[in-house]
C-alpha cells in the first residue's frame, strides 16, 4: 500500500507548490482598494457574514441520511448474485421502508426549497 | 526498489497526462464554444510566427497566472483561504490515480499493472475522495468573508452534497451486474459478448442508470446547466476573492472534474479500456475473423480506445456546457431530490427482479 503514500505525497507536493509559485515570482504591490470586498463597485451593505439559512442545514441533514443509507447498499450489491432471490427479498423491505421515509419527508414538506 | 520506480514512473506519468489533458481542454472549450457561436476562438498565441490554430494558448494563460501577484485580502481568514484551492486540488486529482488505462503489461516475467491503485475498494476511494473536494469550496467561500462567496459556497455544498446520493444510487446496479469495487475488474467483466456479438458494457445493461449517473456527475462538475455555486451573471461565486495560480487552481479543478467524470463514465458504463472483439492475443470476430496481435500492441489499442473514449465524453461534456441555459435553484434540488433519488431506487428494484428471474 505504499502506492496510496506516494501519490498523496507528489500531488501535495505539486499542490503547495503551485500555490506558493505566486508569491515567488510575482510582483506584490497593495493599496487599499485592492484591500476592500469585492461587490461588483458598489459600496458594501454589511461586513462579514450573515447567520445561514436554515434550508441548508435541512439539506445537509438529509444528505447525511439517505448517503448513509446509500453507503448500505454497496456490500448487498457486491454478494447480491451469490444470494440471489434471498437477497432480493432482504433488501426490497429495506427499500420500502428507505421509500416510506423518503415520502414522509417529501409530505413533512422537507423538499419545498422556494419559500 | 525497481517496484517504487515502477510506481514513481506510473505517478508521474498519469500526472502529466492529466495535466496536458486539463490544459487542453482549456483550449478545446474556447474552439469548442467559439464553433458554436460561429466565432474564429483563440489563435493569437504563436512561437516564431506559427500559430497552430491557438494550440499554444493554453501554456501563455499558464505563464501568464504564474507571475500574477499572490493576494488573499486582509478580511480573510489567510491560513484556510490559502488552503481551500489546495484542498479542491489535491483530493480531485488523486482520483485519477485509480483508474485502470488498460489490461496489466506483461514484460519477462514482471506484470506491470496499467493502474497506480489497484485497490479492492477503488470505486469508495474515488467516491470518497470527490466529496472530500467540498470541503474546498466551503472553505473558500467562507474564509473569503465576503458575501458573494459564502451564497456561491453554500448553493455549492448543497448542490453536491443533493447529487452525490444520487451519484451513489446510480451505480449500485452496475455493481449488482459486475459485483466488484475494484475498478480493473469491472473493466475486466467488460470484455465478454452479450448474445454473442454485443459487447457486456454497462450501458446496455443499466441504461437508466446511466444517465442518472451522467446527470448527477454533470452536476458534481458545477458547470453550466448546474453552475449556481458559479453563477458568472449573479453572483461570481466561491472563489470571487481568489487571484493568480490559486483561482487557477480552482479552475484546473473544475477541468479535471470533467475528465475524471470521463474516465468514470467509460469504466462503468463504455467498457473501460475495453475494445469490441479485441481479446488478449487480438481481435477475434464474431462474424469468424481473426486478427492476431503481439501483446504490446493489444495493450497500446487498450490504452488508446481507452483515450479515445474519455475524450468523446469530455468533448459531449462541453457541448452541453454551452448548449443549455442555466436551472433555477429549486428546479436543480427537484431534479436532485425527486427525480433522481427515487428514479435510482427503481433502478435498483428492476435490476433486482430482472437478475432473479434471468438466473
Amino acid at each position: 500500500m505504499i502506492e496510496i503514500f506516494i501519490v498523496f505525497l507528489i500531488f501535495g507536493l505539486l499542490g503547495i507548490v503551485l500555490i506558493f509559485m505566486n508569491k515567488f515570482l510575482g510582483p506584490s504591490r497593495t493599496n487599499p482598494s485592492k484591500e476592500k470586498q469585492f461587490e461588483c463597485g458598489s459600496p458594501f451593505l454589511q461586513k462579514g457574514i450573515n447567520p445561514i439559512p436554515i434550508k441548508f442545514y435541512l439539506v445537509a441533514f438529509l444528505f447525511l441520511l439517505f448517503d448513509i443509507e446509500v453507503v448500505f447498499f454497496f456490500p448487498w450489491a457486491l454478494i447480491f448474485k451469490e444470494m440471489g432471490l434471498t437477497a432480493f427479498i432482504v433488501m426490497f423491505a429495506y427499500i420500502f421502508i428507505l421509500a416510506i421515509g423518503f415520502i414522509y419527508a417529501w409530505k413533512k414538506g422537507a423538499f419545498k426549497w422556494e419559500n | 526498489m525497481s517496484e517504487i520506480l515502477i510506481i514513481l514512473i506510473k505517478v508521474v506519468l498519469a500526472l502529466v497526462w492529466l495535466l496536458v489533458l486539463t490544459l487542453y481542454l482549456t483550449w478545446a472549450e474556447r474552439k469548442e464554444s467559439a464553433v458554436i457561436q460561429d466565432r474564429i476562438g483563440a489563435n493569437r498565441a504563436a512561437i516564431f510566427g506559427l500559430r497552430m490554430i491557438g494550440l499554444f494558448q493554453p501554456f501563455c494563460d499558464a505563464i501568464k497566472m504564474i507571475f500574477k501577484e499572490d493576494f488573499s485580502p486582509k478580511f480573510s481568514r489567510r491560513f484556510l483561504h490559502t488552503t481551500a484551492p489546495l484542498i479542491s486540488f489535491v483530493f480531485v486529482a488523486v482520483t485519477i490515480s485509480a483508474m485502470p488505462f488498460a489490461s496489466p503489461l506483461h514484460i519477462g516475467d514482471k506484470i506491470i499493472t496499467m493502474q497506480i491503485l489497484d485497490i479492492n475498494v477503488g470505486l469508495l476511494f474515488i467516491l470518497a475522495m470527490l466529496s472530500l473536494g467540498i470541503y474546498g469550496i466551503i472553505l473558500s467561500g467562507w474564509s473569503s468573508n465576503n458575501r458573494y462567496t459564502m451564497l456561491g459556497s453554500l448553493r455549492g455544498a448543497a448542490q453536491l452534497i443533493s447529487y452525490e446520493v444520487a451519484l451513489g444510487l446510480s451505480l449500485i446496479g452496475i455493481i449488482m451486474i459486475f459485483p466488484s469495487l475494484q475498478l480493473s475488474k469491472v473493466v475486466t467483466f467488460q470484455g465478454d459478448l452479450l448474445f454473442g456479438f454485443l459487447p457486456k458494457w454497462g450501458i446496455f445493461l443499466q441504461p437508466l442508470g446511466f444517465l442518472i449517473f451522467f446527470i448527477a456527475a454533470l452536476a458534481e462538475t458545477k458547470r453550466v446547466p448546474f453552475d449556481l455555486p458559479e453563477g458568472e451573471s449573479e453572483i461570481i461565486g466561491f472563489f470571487a476573492e481568489y487571484s493568480g495560480l490559486k483561482w487557477g487552481l480552482f479552475m484546473m479543478t473544475d477541468f479535471m472534474e470533467i475528465i475524471i467524470i470521463s474516465c468514470l463514465t467509460t469504466t462503468f458504463f463504455f467498457g473501460g479500456w475495453q475494445v469490441p472483439f479485441l481479446a488478449a492475443d487480438g481481435f477475434h470476430f464474431p462474424w469468424g475473423g481473426e486478427w492476431i496481435l503481439a501483446h504490446g500492441v493489444v495493450i497500446l489499442f487498450q490504452v488508446l480506445i481507452f483515450n479515445l473514449k474519455v475524450f468523446f465524453f469530455c468533448w459531449l461534456q462541453i457541448l452541453i456546457r454551452w448548449t443549455y441555459p442555466r436551472y433555477r435553484y429549486d428546479q436543480l434540488m427537484d431534479l436532485g431530490w425527486k427525480a433522481l433519488i427515487p428514479l435510482g431506487l427503481i433502478n435498483i428494484v428492476v435490476t433486482g427482479i430482472v437478475m432473479s428471474i434471468i438466473k
